[in-house]
């Protein structure tokens, strides 16, 4: 497929441990235990990896974790919360800086 | 309410169109050589522990997952002479389950003396409620019928909220569902120390896999009683199988190729051990014996009926796969009791 991201990318992940296996196998490990059930449901976490999918604009990761999450027993209602939440504080991240841009303009001003 | 195949005259209304689909996928592997090397060259039944009676296949639904084809104009209903051949050996076998199916099994005019002579045996008892059926005229004291006789419900709600499964089930199914749980949870069931047991079952509604039974039952749990006030046992989750009507919906969304792939991929060799059609009998209502209700809907009958077998020839007997079965080692596994491998 003659684009940078090809959908059939995500099934070859495994790939990248070829010649570093000992650092795959240690993300492997972590990745797992991070998913995991813990303080946090399979579900919430699941939710939060669809919401930083998208802040990160991974199609792979928007692809995987909304099977992901729906797996997990998360309806679209969450998932499109999930998503607003990351819009927002990308919105609010955007404007906080405005207070850079604020306090720059007002250094310059008279 | 959707027609049925049958009722459409759709080609996957027939079983041998079904299995023609699901043997042209081009898998990685067949189910016999993945069983093979997880240790089970052939997979063989142990002894029969659940007699499962699929009592007819109307029910008062057509749900879109539904690997029956059931819905209201089925006319298939065991006969007499079936119902007791199946009790018969119930008592002859000293099987100690009883696990009647459909279509929705209450519509059986015998059922609820199925379900007393088996009670007088002595046996386990599960009804594979679709929870809607106690909310009709004619069925509304079913609950109480089920409690007296100390019957082990079996519910199917895919979601604790209406969207998911009124999209899977029908308009308006899930608020007679949380009504009919209600009433079980007034006689007792879902009640510590009622002795009463009620389990719900989740299919995902969609083309994908279950997630982690435990997980999932927690959620259920906290959200159901939650939003609805409704309590219940446990939760099983259960793979949607690539058969009749599910299988049209993965035709139809072209997603049929890509999930097969996806339950060849999570083949889970431990869950072989625990496959229902190792300790299953599946009764057919016209008295045909099969390893799983599943391969009752793809007509994988075994070689003699209920009227010929003999407890020896169940024991040990291979049994019949097929692409389809890898629906049932997927990931934690899945079964008429929900996940077979502990996660």
């Amino acid at each position: 497929m003659d684009t940078y991201y090809d959908p059939k990318g995500l099934k070859k992940f495994g790939e990248i441990g070829k010649d570093a296996p000992e650092l795959w196998q240690k993300f492997q490990a972590w990745y797992g235990a991070v998913f995991a059930d813990g303080a946090l449901s399979e579900r919430e976490k699941c939710l939060i990896a669809l919401a930083v999918a998208h802040t990160v604009q991974c199609p792979y990761c928007i692809d995987a974790y909304s099977t992901a999450s729906l797996e997990k027993g998360a309806d679209l209602a969450q998932m499109t919360e999930a998503i607003h939440v990351a819009a927002a504080i990308r919105g609010g991240s955007v404007l906080v800086h405005g207070v850079q841009m604020r306090d720059h303009v007002h250094k310059l001003s008279m | 309410m959707i027609p049925t195949l049958k009722r459409r005259e759709h080609v996957l209304s027939v079983a041998a169109a079904q299995q023609a689909r699901l043997h042209e996928l081009p898998l990685a592997t067949t189910f016999e050589q993945a069983a093979a090397r997880a240790g089970h060259d052939p997979l063989c039944a142990t002894t029969v522990e659940i007699l499962q009676i699929n009592v007819g296949k109307k029910c008062n639904q057509t749900c879109r997952h539904c690997h029956v084809d059931a819905g209201p104009e089925r006319k298939e209903v065991m006969p007499d002479l079936v119902v007791e051949r199946c009790l018969e050996l119930l008592e002859q076998w000293d099987v100690p389950t009883l696990d009647v199916t459909g279509g929705a099994p209450e519509l059986h005019p015998r059922f609820r003396e199925i379900v007393a002579r088996a009670r007088r045996l002595g046996r386990k008892v599960i009804d594979r409620c679709n929870l809607t059926i106690t909310q009709v005229n004619g069925f509304t004291d079913l609950p109480e019928f089920l409690a007296a006789q100390q019957v082990e419900v079996i519910a199917s709600l895919p979601y604790y909220a209406p969207k998911q499964t009124d999209l899977q089930r029908g308009d308006g199914v899930f608020e007679l569902s949380i009504a009919a749980l209600r009433r079980f949870n007034e006689l007792g069931y879902g009640r510590d120390g009622s002795g009463l047991v009620l389990n719900l079952v989740t299919n995902p509604v969609g083309a994908f896999l279950p997630g982690s039974q435990p997980s999932l039952e927690r959620e259920w749990k906290r959200e159901l009683a939650r939003r609805h006030g409704v309590a219940f046992n446990r939760l099983y989750t259960i793979t949607n199988m690539p058969i009749s009507r599910f299988l049209e919906f993965l035709v139809d969304s072209g997603n049929l190729e890509e999930y097969m792939e996806k339950l060849v991929a999570a083949f889970n060799p431990a869950a072989v051990d625990g496959l229902m059609c190792r300790n299953t009998l599946s009764i057919g209502w016209d008295g045909q014996l099969y390893d799983c209700d599943f391969n009752q809907m793809l007509e994988m009958a075994l070689p003699r009926t209920i009227f010929e077998v003999k407890l020896a020839d169940l024991e040990r007997r291979p049994i019949q796969t097929g692409a389809h079965c890898f629906g049932c080692t997927a990931g934690a596994g899945s079964s008429c009791g929900g996940a077979t491998v502990s996660s």
